[in-house]
């Protein structure tokens, strides 16, 4: 768990953080979005003490993050950055190693830690633990990126636009990696992105900054539902609601029974892409699959219609 | 072509070793520069033992000015010496207008003759490009790489000996190899104030008026210069193409 | 709640300068316990030092001391910007001064053989002073024309000071008075080598430039071999061409009457020429090679010809970088040049070199000081060229 307590950031006469208090539950995934300029980037690095809070205190499961050297803390705190940031004169597996080297782990756990990770984000341990980061593609440096700061296993992971640098269909992917590598490993993560999408595919809760404050923290769907101000609203877009209220569910939390006519489409699915399904398939309804197979019921597009509608 | 190259390299080395050690085999070739009695090979001292004194010179000259450039150039990019950065770069572009002859001639009124002047001045003058490429590097790190170095909980001193000298040291090394190749012409000018370097072998020449002699010394400092040059570009060209940023 | 104290930004009343300490601790050894002038009893024979009290008349003496307290006490402290370079600046013209009042006080009346030089606590102040004034210009970044005005003013001063005979007494300036016809040749015959060398270098390596840009096989070998000309140490080079200049002079008919000789000028100016390639090639090539494509495309697109779009596009664009290495040839030429006096080329390393000889060091300084100066001066006038040439482009660009 993390706590913000009355934090406040200032550089001379601005106020870049203002008196921003918030708590973020363990093992979810916390978005923090903004405008440039609005202060989550500085919100986010006060956690690893990358900078220094003007006022107020910052407790990680309790404890003031200023209880220990600043270098210990790091060392406890996963770090993702945009444009990754390999160490450009270090292989693969030594760049994913830093941590675990620091904290001086023996050669045959890093070694262990190193393969078991790059496998994790599917690259082949043998093939690419000995290449130098420029020999990458983007999307590979970024998955080794998100690697290093996991490798030293983490409680809590700090994300500052970790994607921000990937074209649109590998985004996706990442995105969709990391929240399986979350679920697997149960890190709590902050992420900080001005892309209001992604806030909404990847967070339990999401927090709203503008000019140093945080304007509303909550979840995805309360925040479509009720946003606290005309900017939230904004940066929500009005024309995106539905969808996006869609999205946050699965097409098996849609489910009606009966059957219908055509392919069935997973119950993993979202029901933004089950309508997709429905319309382009010109059906009224379309049968919902689970994992192993087997037809659990329909989706229709009535019921996908009511369920974008804005709840009472 | 590389290896082609590379040929070329050893036979240079070979032919400029096989000069030092029996310069009498080439007397032929020079003889028709000279009047008919004076010697066309440089005979007042062996032109090995020079070369020997011209390396160590320069040498001891380049060692001394990396260690205390590079210091510094930590030093002033640190956080307690940041103050002495902008100083320390017009200090840098002020001592290169300064002309290398100009350094010596100023080290002999409080140095004497000798070694010792030469030294200072090579020692001086190399500084410079060192101090400034040191500067460059050590300043022109991807902020992104400091970021991560600092987020992965690295303490000033590691970063600074994982992180940083790694990533400067071949714009380092391009400050050392400019340093080096000023310094071997400079320490040929040594020999004016009595420094025992090949420019011994240059200045007797013109004395004399022995085209041979100064066609010799001459030769002999210029292959040593390409080829130093040539080694250390190689050397960064390793380094730096596994440090792609 | 804990408050997290942050001081960055905060200044204590009373905070030290770190330069003005090392200036002060320079300021304080220089005054009060290094020499202030040494004196000889004529040019050749060992010298005895004296301290500043010793050396100029007490009023003198002990003003300058309190003007140099005061003034590193001002650097010591943080105070503002123009106040320490001021003071500094006092600092300096008043050591100016007051080197040529100690020769006047130590010389005794009508002895011409005695030489008086400043000594080490007289260098050491000017360093430390001088250190003060460029760190203040450089946190003040004044624009290039400020910069030329203060090259002006202080050229001028040092000039009126010349001029006036305030350093009429000291051993650099008696060293000068006994072959002032020799110093206006030989600076002459500097000058001549080093802007002719340059002038020369840019008519043949501005076209030969614009060729290497415009033929990629051509531009590895001629930077290859320029390169490779660069690294051959200057006295070698002077040596080298001796031997090809005077072939020529003794076989090629005329050659010897247009000056031409194996000794000399000639072959210091070629090696001159030879090592000044190389900056104005190089960056003619790399100043052609950085106009943004765009603007070519456009170019090409108006109907321009190959030399319209040169002339008007390529060229004015790339200025700055082909001045970039104007400047480096004119600083290292006029540096290299001290050189030429070693094979009869003549400049200001005739009187280095013979003070060598004669182990009179303030003949080496009547060589060495205005070539330092003369360097300097270059640097700055062409710094501040490329800057303007720089932001006209900019500007240009912003309209």
């Amino acid at each position: 768990m993390i706590e913000f307590d009355h934090i406040t950031k200032r550089y001379d006469d601005t106020e870049v953080v203002s008196d921003v208090s918030l708590t973020v539950e363990p093992h979810t995934v916390t978005v923090v979005v903004g405008t440039s300029g609005s202060g989550k980037t500085t919100l986010l690095r006060m956690v690893n003490r990358l900078v220094e809070p003007t006022s107020g205190m910052i407790r990680i499961d309790g404890e003031d993050n200023r209880s220990v050297p600043e270098f210990e803390l790091r060392r406890r705190i996963g770090y993702a950055i945009q444009g990754h940031g390999l160490f450009p004169h270090r292989t693969v597996a030594e760049n994913i190693a830093t941590v675990p080297t620091l904290l001086g782990w023996e050669n045959a756990r890093i070694k262990a830690k190193v393969e078991q990770l790059l496998t994790l984000f599917q690259l082949d341990p043998d093939f690419f633990g000995a290449r130098y980061p420029h020999e990458l593609s983007g999307g590979q440096q970024q998955r080794v990126g998100v690697a290093r700061a996991l490798a030293a296993e983490p409680n809590l992971l700090l994300m500052d636009e970790p994607f921000g640098a990937l074209d649109p269909i590998i985004r996706a992917k990442a995105q969709d990696d990391l929240l399986a590598i979350q679920k697997h490993f149960g890190t709590t993560i902050i992420l900080v992105t001005h892309d209001m999408e992604e806030a909404f595919r990847l967070a339990d809760k999401i927090a709203v900054m503008d000019k140093g404050e945080v304007l509303q923290y909550a979840t995805p769907a309360e925040m479509l539902v009720r946003p606290a101000t005309p900017f939230v609203e904004a940066l929500i877009g009005s024309s995106e609601r539905p969808f996006r209220l869609l999205a946050i569910e699965t097409a098996g939390d849609a489910v009606e029974p009966g059957g219908a006519e055509g392919e069935p489409i997973p119950a993993t699915l979202s029901q933004r892409d089950a309508l997709s399904e429905l319309l382009w398939s010109g059906r009224a309804a379309l049968p919902v699959a689970a994992a192993d197979g087997a037809v659990i019921g329909k989706v229709s597009l009535a019921g996908l219609v009511k369920r974008a509608a804005r709840p009472e | 072509m590389a290896s082609l190259s590379n040929l070329a390299r050893l036979s240079v080395l070979l032919l400029l070793l096989v000069f030092l050690l029996q310069p009498i085999w080439f007397e032929p070739l020079l003889r028709p520069l000279v009047q008919a009695n004076a010697p066309a090979i440089y005979n007042r001292g062996s032109l090995f033992w020079l070369t020997i004194l011209h390396l160590r010179t320069v040498f001891i000259a380049t060692v001394a000015a990396t260690v205390v450039a590079v210091s510094l150039a930590i030093l002033v990019t640190r956080k307690a010496g940041a103050e002495f950065l902008p100083v320390s770069r017009s200090l840098v572009n002020i001592g290169q207008t300064f002309p290398p002859v100009a350094v010596l001639a100023l080290a002999v009124p409080i140095f004497g003759f000798g070694e010792k002047p030469t030294l200072i001045a090579l020692f001086l003058y190399g500084l410079l490009p060192i101090f400034e490429n040191a500067l460059t590097g050590l300043t022109t790190l991807p902020p992104a790489v400091m970021e991560a170095a600092r987020g992965a909980g690295m303490t000033e001193r590691q970063q600074l000996f994982k992180i940083e000298l790694p990533l400067a040291l071949p714009v380092i090394l391009t400050g050392i190899r400019l340093s080096v190749v000023i310094s071997l012409a400079t320490a040929t000018i040594g020999s004016t104030v009595a420094a025992k370097t090949l420019g011994e072998v240059i200045i007797a020449g013109l004395q004399s008026n022995n085209l041979a002699f100064v066609l010799q010394g001459g030769l002999i400092v210029a292959v040593l210069a390409v080829l130093i040059h040539d080694a250390l570009q190689g050397l960064e060209r390793a380094l730096s193409s596994r440090a792609h940023v | 709640m804990a408050i997290g104290i942050i001081g960055d930004t905060e200044r204590k009343p009373l905070a030290f300068d770190k330069l003005g300490a090392i200036v002060a601790a320079l300021a304080a050894y220089g005054a009060l316990l290094a020499p202030f002038a040494t004196f000889k009893a004529n040019r050749i024979v060992q010298g005895e030092t004296r301290a500043i009290w010793e050396a100029l008349p007490p009023l003198l003496g002990y003003g300058l001391i309190a003007l140099v307290t005061v003034a590193a006490v001002i650097a010591l402290l943080r105070t503002p910007l123009t106040v320490r370079m001021a003071s500094a600046l006092a600092v300096l013209v008043a050591l100016c001064f007051l080197a040529g009042a100690a020769a006047d006080n130590l010389t005794p009346p009508d002895n011409a053989y005695a030489r008086v030089s400043p000594a080490s606590g007289f260098w050491i102040l000017l360093f430390a002073f001088a250190l003060l004034v460029a760190d203040a210009l450089t946190r003040l970044n004044p624009g290039p024309v400020v910069r030329l005005l203060f090259l002006a003013a202080v050229l001028a001063l040092v000039g009126g000071m010349l001029f006036a005979g305030v350093w009429d007494g000291l051993s650099i300036l008696k060293e000068y008075a006994s072959r002032a016809d020799t110093f206006w040749a030989e600076a002459g015959r500097h000058l001549t080598l080093a802007l002719g060398s340059l002038a020369a270098a840019t008519v043949v390596g501005l076209p030969l430039g614009i060729l290497c840009h415009r033929v990629d096989r051509l531009r590895n070998s001629v930077l290859g071999v320029l390169n490779a000309i660069q690294t051959i140490p200057s006295i070698a080079l002077f040596g080298i061409l001796i031997a090809p200049l005077g072939w020529i002079a003794a076989y090629v008919p005329g050659a010897a009457a247009i000056g031409i000789r194996g000794i000399g000028v000639a072959p210091a100016f070629v090696a001159l020429f030879l090592y000044s390639l190389l900056p104005v090639v190089a960056n003619t090539v790399v100043g052609l090679a950085g106009v943004p494509r765009a603007a070519n495309d456009a170019a090409r697109g108006l109907g321009m010809t190959d030399w319209q779009r040169l002339a008007t596009v390529e060229f004015p664009l790339a200025f700055p970088v082909i001045l970039t290495a104007i400047r480096i040839v004119l600083v290292q030429n006029i540096g290299l040049a001290t050189i030429a006096a070693l094979i009869g080329g003549g400049g200001f390393g005739v009187f280095v070199f013979q003070g060598i000889g004669q182990t009179a060091m303030d003949l080496v300084l009547l060589g060495a000081v205005p070539t330092v100066v003369l360097a300097f001066a270059a640097a700055i006038v062409l710094d501040a060229l490329i800057e303007m040439a720089a932001s006209d482009r900019s500007q240009g660009r912003a309209a």
